[in-house]
């Protein structure tokens, strides 16, 4: 059998949970999703002050690659820009689009923040994230209405086939008021026979996404 | 020009979402950017915005701003001398 593509790690954050490769690491109930992810950043003891300044979907996005990540090397073996990371949600940045809003509503008192105007585009969280690992390969974020499993596996195989990217981060990251989700594959490409690891396929991705519900 | 000082701390703190910091952790006298406290250019527009938006200053060109948000000591030397303190 060959394939194009296996999943060799994976990484939920949702329902105040944290889980990687089907075990649960971090769970810290009744805190809301701010409080919640600033709880993450702390009991893993990452160091990344700019951690702090980013939205809610930046911080979500971060952190599921940090812990995605997380004392594997998996990107050592791969160069820069032979790395991608291609995520998707429903939201886009609303959240913040919402408080950049708020911010200019009136006009007698119209003081826009830069820090929150900067966040109001969801492809900013893949910046951020491709700054702290380096990733110079394709960053790409779509927006649908739910988690769209042939979508994502048909559009990295390509980048797989045609040789752009050797390995790519991939997922769901999605925030809207209290409501948050981020599900994150890390995707090696190969056509070398893969026993006993995940194949990268529709069917597997959707299955895992729907087993850490 | 100490009370002045102290206050802009916070609020820096607070405009830049510098949530590990206190104000006795930052300098007065120390560059804001690159060293320091390492901020950047958001930071800078967040602190140009600030100025205008509690203190009624406006900083008018690229050289004023470099010099005026040099430091916390700058910036509460640049609000005083425009009346503002």
């Amino acid at each position: 059998m060959t394939n194009s593509g296996f999943i060799s790690r994976f990484c939920s954050i949702r329902n105040n949970t944290v889980v990687v490769n089907n075990k649960t690491e971090f769970f810290r109930p009744d805190e809301k999703p701010e409080k919640f992810l600033t709880g993450v950043y702390q009991h893993f003891a990452i160091q990344y002050p700019k951690f702090y300044k980013m939205d809610i979907l930046s911080k979500l996005g971060f952190l599921s690659v940090e812990l995605l990540l997380r004392d594997t090397g998996l990107l050592e073996k791969y160069a820069g820009h032979k790395t991608g990371i291609i995520l998707m949600n429903a939201s886009s940045s609303l959240d913040t689009d919402r408080r950049h809003q708020e911010s200019i509503l009136d006009r007698a008192n119209y003081f826009p923040s830069p820090a929150v105007f900067v966040y109001t585009l969801p492809n900013i969280m893949i910046g951020e994230i491709s700054i702290r690992h380096k990733i110079t390969g394709e960053g790409t974020f779509f927006v649908r209405e739910r988690f769209d499993a042939s979508f994502l596996v048909s559009y990295i195989r390509q980048l797989f086939d045609t040789g752009i990217l050797q390995c790519c981060i991939t997922g769901w990251t999605e925030t809207n008021g209290d409501d948050y989700e981020s599900v994150m594959y890390f995707v090696e490409k190969t056509d070398r026979p893969m026993d006993g690891i995940a194949n990268f396929d529709a069917a597997t991705i959707q299955k895992l996404y729907d087993k850490v519900k | 020009m100490e009370q002045l000082i102290q206050k802009l701390k916070e609020e820096i703190i607070d405009a830049l979402n510098l949530s590990e910091m206190n104000p006795e952790q930052i300098d007065d006298k120390a560059p804001l950017f690159i060293d320091g406290l390492g901020l950047d250019s958001i930071d800078a527009l967040e602190l140009t915005v600030l100025l205008e938006k509690k203190y009624g200053l406006r900083i008018s060109t690229a050289e004023e701003g470099k010099k005026v948000l040099y430091s916390v000591r700058s910036m509460a030397e640049f609000i005083t001398a425009n009346g503002k303190a």
